[in-house]
C-alpha cells in the first residue's frame, strides 16, 4: 500500500510516521482520512445499536399504559441516553466525521484533510466519552433530565450522572468543533490548482455550512453546559430560581446550539442525497447554483429560529411572532431543495437499487416531516402540541426518516469504494423495504397520540392511547429486525461479494477515479481536476481531466 | 405538446387542491373542543392539514411518478438528458412556497390574536389582574421586579383573550412534584381538581414550586409552561360541560406520566353549588381548611 507521491506543492513532504497496515489500522491513531472516515462510521454504528436497543426499551415499556417494565427513574435515564447517544454518538459523528472524512480530500483533489492529526484527535475524543456516558448508568445513575438537561430539573436530579452527562457532551463538542474547523480549512484552503469553489460537489457545500453552524454554535452549548455544571457543582445560581437565576435564559443559551444541531444533522444528508440521485438517475444535479444558496441561506435562517422550542415559555410575543417566521422561511430554501432533487430524477435512466431506494424514501419521510414543521412554526398551533408526541414523530421524521435513512442509502452507495466489493442487492431491498415499513408504523400513529394529549417523555399515560402505542411498538419491532439483513449483508459481501471494480456506477467525482478500496494519498499519481461532476449526459471533453487511469 | 402538459399540470394542480380540502374537512385528529380558542385552533389545523395533505400527495405523486416513468431498462448504460437547470421554474418553486408560506404566517398569526395570545406582558389588565389576586399569592415566591424600582412583579402571560381582567373566576394553581393544587381565593378553596363554570372566563394564576411544570388541557387546545420565579396567567373560557385532563407536558421527574389532574366544567348553578359546598369557612382567608378533594401525586 505504498503510495507513489508526486504532490502538487514543491516543498518536500516531511516523512509521515509509521502507521500501523491492514486491519490494524482501524484501531490505531491512523492519520489517513479513509481510516478516521470508517472509525467514525464503525464507531457510529455501534452507538446507533445501543441507542437503538434503548429505543427498544422505550416502546416496550410503553405496550401497556402502566410503568410496568422498568423502574420510572430507570426510564427516564433511558429516554435521557437514547437522545443523548442518537444525536451525539450516532448522527452528528456519522454525517458529518464518517462520509465527511472519507469524501471530502477527494472532492477537493487533496490528500488528506488540512490537520490529520486534530482529524484523529477528533476522532479519539468520541469512544471515551461514550463509554464515559454509558458508564454513568453503571455506577449509580445515568442523567434523568432528558437531552435537554433543562434546570431546575437537572439540578435536583441525582448529580452523579448529570456532571458525567456535562463532561460527555462537552468532549462530544469539542470533538464536533474539531471536525468542523478541519473540515472549513479543507474545504477553502486545500483545493487542488485549478478547482473553484462553483465546481465543488454539492457534499462539500453541505460540509462547509455545516462546519459553519458547528463552529458558531456548539461553543455556546459548552459554556451553558460549563454554566450549568457550576450550577450543580458549586451550588451557583445561573439557573437556579431558588438562587435568583433564570431557567429560561437556559432554554435561550441550549436551543441557540440544539436547533442548529438540526441543521447540523440534515445538511450533510442533503449533500449525500445530492451526490447519489445524479450518479443512479445518470443525469446532472438540477439547479447547482439555487442548491448552494439555499444551503447558505439554511445556515444563516438556521441560527435565528432557536426559540420556536420555548412558544410556551412565557416568550414574549413580539419574539414569537419573529421566531415563527423565520422558521416558516426555512421551508423556502429546504422546499428548494427538494424540487431540485425532483427535477434531477425527472427524465433520468434511474435505477432503482438500494442507495437510490433509501434516498427516495428519505424524500417521502423528510417532506412529510418537513410539512409537519411548518405547522409546528405556528405558534397557535404549537402550543397544543408542544412536548408531545406530534413532536416526537415530528423530529423521528427529520433525523431519523431523513438522516438515517440517507446514512443507509450512503453506505449502500459508497461500500464498493470503502470495500472493493458490491453490496448484496436482494438483502439490501429486504433491509430497505422493513425499515421504511417499520419507521412509517412506528412514528406516523405518534402524530395522532400527540394531538389528542399524549405527552412526550411518559412511561404511563391514559388507556385510550393503548392500541396506538402497539402499533408504535410493533413499528419499533420491524426497525429492530431490519438492521439483521443489513448487519448480514455489511459482514457477508465484504468478504464474499462481488467485486466492485474501481466505479462500479459510473460515476463522475473524484474518488471513484481512484482504485477500490483507494491506497493512501487517494492517488497513484496526480490529483485529477474534476470541473464537471455532475456532467452526465454531457460532452466527454468536459468530464474528468487529468485523471490518472484507473 | 407544451399546452396539454400545462393543462394536465393545473388539471391536477386542482385535483390535489380539491383532496387537500376535502381531507381537511373531513378527516378529524383532534379530541372534542371544549374551550372558546379550540374552535380557532381547529380552524387552522384544517387550513394547515388541507395544505400539508396537497403538498405532500403532490410531491409524493411526482416522486413515484418520476421513478415509474424514467426508471432505466436492463442493459441500458446510456444517460439521461443533460439539463442542468431552469430559471424560470427555480424562481416558479421558489415564489409558490414562500407565498404559501407567508400567508400561513399571516393566517396563524390572526388567529393567535383571536385566542388572545398578544396580550403583551405587563400591560395594564395583567397589573388589575395581579391587583386582584396578588395578594392571595405566597409571599415567599421569588417575585422579581421588572423594572427595578419596586414596581409591580413581572408577570409572564400565556394565552389571555381580552377582559381577563374581569375574569369571572380566578384560581391560584401551584405545580409541585407531582400534582396540581387549585385555590380559589374567593371562598378558599383548595382542591387537586379545577373546577370551573361553562361559559366564564376563569384566569389562572400559576406557579411553580421546584421544577418547570406544563399546564395543559388537550381539549382546550392550551399549554403553558409553569416555570419557577415566573408566576404566569393564563385564561380560557370552557364551552362544553364535561371532565377533562390536565397534564403535566415538561419532564419534571420520575412521576411526570402521573402528573395528571382533571377539569371538571360545569353549569353555572352546579359550579355555585359545588363552591358553596365546598367552602370551607365564612372567612375564606382561613388557610387549615382541609382540602376538599384528595390531592393527587
Amino acid at each position: 500500500m505504498t503510495a507513489t507521491l508526486s504532490p502538487p506543492t514543491t516543498t518536500p513532504e516531511p516523512q509521515a510516521p509509521l502507521q500501523p497496515q491492514g486491519w490494524l489500522r482501524y484501531f490505531s491513531f491512523s492519520v489517513d482520512h479513509k481510516v478516521i472516515g470508517l472509525q467514525y462510521l464503525v464507531c457510529g454504528f455501534i452507538f446507533y445499536f445501543i441507542g437503538g436497543a434503548l429505543a427498544g426499551m422505550i416502546r416496550t415499556e410503553l405496550l401497556t399504559p402502566l410503568s410496568d417494565f422498568m423502574p420510572r427513574e430507570t426510564y427516564n435515564e433511558v429516554l435521557t441516553l437514547h437522545g443523548t447517544v442518537m444525536i451525539f454518538l450516532w448522527i452528528v459523528p456519522v454525517v458529518n466525521g464518517a462520509f465527511g472524512n472519507y469524501l471530502i480530500p477527494f472532492y477537493v483533489g487533496a490528500r488528506d484533510m488540512a490537520f490529520p492529526r486534530l482529524n484523529a484527535v477528533a476522532f479519539w475524543l468520541i469512544p471515551p466519552a461514550g463509554l464515559l456516558l454509558i458508564s454513568s448508568y453503571f455506577i449509580g445513575s445515568a442523567s434523568q433530565s432528558g437531552w435537554t438537561a433543562y434546570p431546575p430539573l437537572s439540578l435536583t436530579t441525582p448529580a452523579t450522572g448529570q456532571v458525567i452527562w456535562i463532561l460527555s457532551v462537552l468532549l462530544l463538542g469539542g470533538s464536533s468543533i474539531f471536525g468542523g474547523i478541519n473540515f472549513i480549512a479543507t474545504i477553502l484552503k486545500l483545493r487542488r490548482p485549478g478547482l473553484k469553489m462553483l465546481q465543488l460537489p454539492m457534499f462539500c457545500w453541505a460540509l462547509l455550512g455545516t462546519s459553519i453552524l458547528v463552529v458558531l454554535s456548539t461553543p455556546v452549548l459548552a459554556g451553558t453546559l460549563v454554566l450549568l455544571s457550576f450550577d450543580i457543582i458549586a451550588h451557583t445560581g445561573f439557573f437556579n430560581p431558588a438562587l435568583g437565576g433564570n431557567a429560561v435564559v437556559y432554554q435561550h443559551l441550549f436551543w441557540f446550539y440544539s436547533h442548529p444541531a438540526v441543521y447540523i444533522m440534515v445538511l450533510p444528508a442533503f449533500g449525500l442525497v445530492s451526490e447519489i440521485l445524479p450518479v443512479h438517475a445518470r443525469k446532472p444535479l438540477f439547479g447547482y447554483i439555487t442548491m448552494v444558496y439555499s444551503i447558505l441561506a439554511i445556515v444563516v435562517l438556521g441560527l435565528v429560529v432557536w426559540a420556536h422550542h420555548m412558544f410556551t415559555s412565557g416568550t414574549p410575543p413580539w419574539m414569537r411572532l419573529f421566531f415563527t417566521i423565520a422558521t416558516s422561511l426555512i421551508a423556502v430554501p429546504t422546499g428548494i431543495k427538494f424540487f431540485n432533487w425532483l427535477a434531477t430524477l425527472w427524465g433520468g435512466k434511474i435505477a432503482l437499487n438500494t442507495a437510490m431506494l433509501f434516498s427516495c424514501g428519505f424524500i417521502f419521510n423528510f417532506v412529510f416531516g418537513g410539512i409537519t414543521g411548518v405547522a409546528l412554526a405556528q405558534v397557535p398551533f404549537d402550543i397544543h402540541v408542544h412536548d408531545t408526541y406530534f413532536v416526537v414523530a415530528h423530529f423521528h421524521y427529520i433525523v431519523y426518516g431523513g438522516t438515517v435513512f440517507v446514512i443507509f442509502g450512503s453506505v449502500y452507495h459508497w461500500y464498493p469504494k470503502f470495500t472493493g466489493r458490491m453490496a448484496n442487492e436482494s438483502l439490501g431491498r429486504l433491509h430497505f423495504l422493513l425499515t421504511f415499513i417499520g419507521f412509517n408504523l412506528c412514528f406516523a400513529p405518534q402524530h395522532w397520540l400527540g394531538l389528542n394529549g399524549m405527552p412526550r417523555r411518559v412511561a404511563e399515560y391514559d388507556p385510550q392511547f393503548t392500541f396506538i402505542n402497539q402499533v408504535s411498538s410493533v413499528g419499533a419491532l420491524l426497525m429492530a429486525i431490519s438492521t439483521l439483513p443489513f448487519l448480514i449483508n455489511m459482514v457477508y459481501s465484504a468478504f464474499a461479494g462481488e467485486q466492485a471494480g474501481d466505479n462500479p456506477w459510473r460515476a463522475l467525482t473524484p474518488e471513484w477515479l481512484t482504485s477500490s478500496p483507494p491506497p493512501v494519498e487517494n492517488w497513484k499519481g496526480p490529483a485529477p481536476l474534476v470541473t464537471h461532476p455532475y456532467g452526465y449526459g454531457a460532452a466527454p471533453e468536459s468530464q474528468a481531466v487529468g485523471a490518472s487511469s484507473p | 405538446m407544451p399546452i396539454p402538459a400545462a393543462i394536465l399540470t393545473v388539471g391536477l394542480s386542482v385535483v390535489l387542491v380539491l383532496i387537500g380540502l376535502w381531507v381537511g374537512q373531513n378527516v378529524n385528529l383532534l379530541p372534542i373542543d371544549a374551550s372558546a380558542n379550540a374552535p380557532v385552533y381547529d380552524e387552522l389545523f384544517q387550513v394547515l392539514f388541507s395544505i400539508g395533505t396537497s403538498l405532500l400527495l403532490g410531491i409524493v405523486g411526482l416522486l413515484i411518478y418520476s421513478l415509474i416513468r424514467y426508471r432505466r431498462v436492463a442493459g441500458d448504460t446510456s444517460d439521461g438528458l443533460a439539463i442542468e437547470g431552469n430559471l424560470p421554474l427555480e424562481i416558479f418553486w421558489t415564489a409558490v412556497p414562500a407565498i404559501v408560506v407567508l400567508f400561513i404566517g399571516i393566517y396563524s398569526y390572526d388567529i393567535y390574536e383571536r385566542m388572545g395570545g398578544m396580550a403583551p406582558l405587563n400591560d395594564h389588565s395583567v397589573h388589575a389582574m395581579q391587583a386582584s389576586a396578588g395578594a392571595s399569592m405566597p409571599s415567599g415566591m421569588a417575585m422579581e421586579a421588572s423594572d427595578g424600582s419596586g414596581g409591580p412583579a413581572r408577570i409572564w402571560a400565556g394565552i389571555s383573550p381580552t377582559g381577563e381582567a374581569a375574569a369571572a373566576v380566578n384560581v391560584d394553581v401551584t405545580a409541585m412534584q407531582f400534582a396540581f393544587i387549585f385555590r380559589y381565593p374567593d371562598s378558599g378553596i383548595i382542591s387537586g381538581e379545577l373546577h370551573v363554570p361553562v361559559g366564564q372566563t376563569v384566569a389562572l394564576n400559576m406557579e411553580a414550586k421546584d421544577v418547570i411544570h406544563a399546564f395543559w388541557v388537550p381539549q382546550f387546545r392550551l399549554k403553558q409552561d409553569v416555570i419557577p420565579g415566573q408566576p404566569t396567567l393564563l385564561s380560557f373560557t370552557a364551552t362544553k360541560a364535561g371532565r377533562y385532563p390536565i397534564i403535566c407536558a415538561e419532564l419534571c421527574g420520575p412521576y411526570h406520566g402521573g402528573m395528571r389532574s382533571t377539569v371538571v366544567v360545569e353549569d353555572p348553578d352546579d359550579y355555585s353549588t359545588w363552591v358553596t359546598k365546598n367552602s370551607p369557612a365564612p372567612l375564606p382567608v382561613s388557610a387549615t381548611t382541609a382540602p376538599s378533594a384528595p390531592l393527587q401525586s
